[in-house]
C-alpha cells in the first residue's frame, strides 16, 4: 500500500510502534513488537531489525515519547520489554478561558516568522485539541513579532535550554578576522530587537555578551547536556546595556535648514533661529562615525559647525558618496 | 528574511500526525477545506496524511486499524482512541508560548496582564522543569515607547476609530499630516508601529510610534476598506511593489547587514565581503539618504540617474564646507 522505504514508510513504521506500545498493557518483548509492527516484519535479518528498532526508540524518545523498558518474566527466562504509558504520554487535561487562549494565540503567533514558528503552532494546535469553538481573530489589537534571521539562533537555543557548552567563530565588528570562542551559554536575549548572547567565556574567563549577527559559520557543542549552572544572580539585561549603550556622549553644533532635520529637531537640546533659512541645533552624540551618517543623509540640509571631528568625518563620507576617496574604502575593513 | 521550510522529515511528520489526530477526533466531519486550513497544511497534504493513518494501527485486523474517512468531503477518524490525546509539549512547543507569553507581560499597560498571568501559571505548571528551562531564552519586546500614545493607539484600533497623525517621514525629512483607520499595533525588530489603511496614501501603510508627533481621534468611524488587508509580516516592515523601481547597489562588508533589513531581491557576491544587491523602492528620495548615510559602504550602480542624484547631493553639502 506505500512504498517500504523512505520517509512515509518511516512515519508508518513509527506510528505503528507508537500505536501498539501505546495500546499494550504489559511490556512487549522486542520479538512480539516484531510480530506486531509489519514493517519490522519485513526486516531481512535479524540484526537488520536490531539495528532498526534501537534508532526508532532513540528517535521516538528525541520527540519527547516517554518509551520505557521494563522486566518481563516470559515463564522460562527473564526479558526486556517495552511501553508507553498513556498518562505519561498524554498532555495533562488544561482548559483554558477565552481571553486565555487569545493571549496563548497571540503569544503563538509572534514567532509565526521566526524558527519557532513551527513548534509554536503546533503547541497551540495541542492545547486547542478539545477546543472546538471556532477559532477566533484576537480582538487585542497588539501583534508581537519575533524574528530570528541570525543561523546561529537554534543551535545556541537549544544549547541554552539544555545547558551545553558551545564553541563558534565570533567576528570583529566591520572586519573579516573571527576568533574561535568557547563558551558556556547562559541565556539567548532579543534586546531592542538584536539577538545577544550571554554567558562564561572559558578563555577569558569571565561573563561575556555577544552578538548573534557576528557569529560566523556553525555553532559546535562541547560538552555535555547540564555540565554547567547558570549564576543565580545573573542579570542579562543589565549585562547588555552595558555592553550596547554608549556611556559617552559629545555635544554638537548643527546648522539645519528650516522646516528640514526633523528627527535632530526633536532630539536637539536647544534649537536656535539664525534668520527664516537656517536654525543652530545644539545636540549630544554618541558615537561619531554613526552620527556622521546621520548627519551626512540630510545632505545639503545640515551643516556640522562643531566639532571638528565629526565635520571631518561628514566630509569624508560625502567624499565618498561623491565618489572621491573613501571612508571606508569600497570593501575595506575599518 | 523568511526562509523557504525545511522538507519535513519522517519524524516530524510523525509529530504532526500525533498532533492532528486528537484535533480532527474533536472536530468529527469537519470540512477537509477547513481542516486543512487549521492544520496549517494544504488539502493535497492532508490528504496523504489521512491515506497513511488509514494503514496504521495498534495491530493489523481491520477493527484495529484507524479508519479515516474524507469520502464526502468531510473528514472522519474513528478507532484512533490510542492515540485520541496529545503528546505532552515537547522543549521547544512549550518554550515558544511561555517566552512569548513572558514577553507580553512586559509591554507596557496589556489590559490582558490577568489573562497572560492565568495562562502562564497553567502552562508552567503542566511544562514542569521545561518552564525553568524556558527563562534562559529571554525576548523584551522594546519598552522604550511612548506608553500613552501606545494605548491610545491600541485603543483606537480596538474601537474603529479614526485617527490623526501628524507623522515624520524622514526618508524624506517631512512632516505630514494623514487620516489613518488603524488596524492593529505591531512591534517588530525593536520597534512599535501602527498599521491602517492610510486616507493620503490610500493603501495599509505602518506608521512608527516614535515618529508620530502627534495623534487625534477624529470622532469618525475609522472602518478599513473591505479588501484592505493586514501585511504579511513575513519579510518585515519594508515591502514593495513589483512596479517599484528597480535599483543595484554595492555594499562594502559593514553594510552587509542591509539584506537583512531590506528585502533585497538578488544578492551577488563580490568577494573581499563585498556584494552587489538589487532591491525596488518607490522612495528614491530615501535612498539617496541612505546613499549618503553610508557613503564608502554603499555605492548606487543603477540605475544611472539615481548614482547622479546621489553624487549630486552629495557635492551640494560638500559646497557648505569650503576647502580648508
Amino acid at each position: 500500500m506505500s512504498a517500504p522505504t523512505g520517509p512515509a514508510a518511516k512515519t508508518e513504521r513509527l506510528l505503528n510502534l507508537v500505536l501498539v506500545l501505546l495500546y499494550t498493557r504489559r511490556p512487549l518483548t522486542k520479538a512480539r513488537i516484531r510480530q506486531m509492527v509489519p514493517q519490522y516484519a519485513s526486516a531481512p535479518t535479524d540484526e537488520a531489525f536490531d539495528r532498526t528498532f534501537e534508532r526508532d526508540k532513540d528517535e521516538l524518545r528525541e520527540l519527547g515519547i516517554p518509551l520505557v523498558t521494563e522486566e518481563v518474566s516470559a515463564g522460562w527466562d527473564d526479558d526486556q520489554g517495552y511501553r508507553i504509558d498513556q498518562r505519561e504520554y498524554a498532555l495533562p487535561d488544561l482548559t483554558f478561558e477565552r481571553d486565555e487562549l487569545a493571549v496563548l494565540g497571540l503569544a503563538s503567533r509572534a514567532w509565526a516568522q521566526a524558527s519557532l514558528g513551527s513548534a509554536a503552532a503546533q503547541a497551540l494546535r495541542k492545547l486547542r485539541a478539545a477546543d472546538v469553538e471556532r477559532d477566533e481573530e484576537s480582538l487585542i489589537g497588539i501583534e508581537p513579532r519575533l524574528r530570528t534571521t541570525e543561523p546561529s539562533f537554534d543551535a545556541l537555543k537549544d544549547a541554552a535550554l539544555r545547558r551545553v557548552p558551545v564553541t563558534f567563530e565570533y567576528r570583529r565588528p566591520d572586519s573579516d578576522d573571527t576568533m574561535t570562542r568557547q563558551v558556556q551559554p547562559w541565556r539567548v536575549l532579543l534586546w531592542h530587537g538584536r539577538w545577544y548572547l550571554t554567558g562564561f567565556d572559558l578563555d577569558r574567563q569571565a561573563p561575556r555578551v555577544f552578538r548573534l549577527s557576528r557569529i560566523a559559520g556553525s555553532v559546535r557543542t562541547a560538552g555535555r547536556p547540564g555540565s554547567f549552572e547558570v549564576p543565580a544572580d545573573h542579570d542579562p539585561h543589565l549585562m547588555v546595556s552595558r555592553s550596547t549603550t554608549p556611556t559617552q556622549h559629545s555635544p554638537a553644533i548643527l546648522r539645519v535648514r528650516s522646516g528640514r532635520g526633523h528627527l535632530l529637531r526633536r532630539r536637539a537640546r536647544s534649537v536656535g533661529e539664525v534668520d527664516d533659512q537656517w536654525s543652530l541645533v545644539d545636540i549630544d552624540y554618541s558615537d561619531v562615525d554613526e552620527f556622521a551618517g546621520e548627519v551626512a543623509a540630510h545632505g545639503a540640509d545640515v551643516v556640522v559647525e562643531q566639532p571638528h571631528d565629526l565635520r571631518q568625518a561628514v566630509i569624508a563620507r560625502l567624499r565618498a558618496a561623491l565618489g572621491e576617496g573613501s571612508t571606508a574604502g569600497e570593501g575595506e575593513a575599518r | 528574511m523568511s526562509r523557504p521550510p525545511a522538507p519535513e522529515n519522517a519524524l516530524s511528520r510523525l509529530s504532526r500526525l500525533l498532533t492532528m489526530v486528537p484535533w480532527l477526533v474533536n472536530r468529527q466531519g469537519i470540512e477537509l477545506e477547513s481542516a486543512a486550513a487549521g492544520l496549517g497544511i494544504t488539502v493535497e497534504q492532508l490528504e496523504s496524511d489521512l491515506e497513511l493513518l488509514f494503514v496504521c494501527g495498534y495491530g493489523q485486523f481491520p477493527d484495529e486499524l484507524i479508519d479515516a474517512d474524507w469520502e464526502g468531503g468531510r473528514v472522519f477518524l474513528r478507532n484512533a482512541d490510542t492515540i485520541a490525546r496529545p503528546l505532552r509539549l515537547g522543549m521547544d512547543e512549550a518554550v515558544a508560548l511561555i517566552v512569548g507569553l513572558r514577553a507580553l507581560l512586559a509591554v507596557p499597560g496589556l489590559g490582558e496582564r490577568d489573562a497572560v498571568e492565568r495562562a502562564l501559571a497553567k502552562l508552567e505548571a503542566a511544562a514542569g522543569s521545561v518552564g525553568e528551562a524556558a527563562s534562559r531564552v529571554d525576548v523584551r519586546l522594546s519598552d522604550d515607547v511612548d506608553e500613552d500614545l501606545l494605548a491610545r493607539a491600541r485603543g483606537a484600533a480596538e474601537r474603529h476609530e479614526r485617527v490623526r497623525l501628524h507623522y515624520l517621514v524622514p526618508g524624506r525629512d517631512e512632516s505630514t499630516e494623514r487620516d489613518v483607520d488603524p488596524l492593529r499595533v505591531v512591534t517588530m525588530d525593536g520597534r512599535w508601529y501602527l498599521e491602517g489603511w492610510c486616507h493620503r496614501a490610500e493603501a495599509m501603510r505602518m506608521f512608527r510610534l516614535d515618529r508620530i508627533e502627534a495623534m487625534d481621534v477624529t470622532g469618525e468611524r475609522g472602518d478599513l476598506p473591505p479588501d484592505a488587508r493586514p501585511r504579511d509580516l513575513g519579510d518585515g516592515i519594508f515591502q514593495p511593489a513589483e512596479d517599484d523601481l528597480l535599483v543595484t547597489m554595492r555594499l562594502a562588508r559593514s553594510a552587509r547587514w542591509i539584506p537583512d533589513y531590506y528585502p533585497v531581491e538578488a544578492t551577488r557576491d563580490l568577494g573581499e565581503g563585498r556584494c552587489e544587491v538589487d532591491l525596488r523602492t518607490a522612495d528614491t528620495e530615501w535612498l539617496v539618504r541612505l546613499a549618503l548615510r553610508l557613503g564608502g559602504e554603499v555605492s548606487v550602480v543603477g540605475p544611472p540617474e539615481l548614482a547622479v542624484a546621489v553624487r549630486e547631493a552629495a557635492g551640494a553639502a560638500l559646497a557648505a564646507y569650503p576647502p580648508r
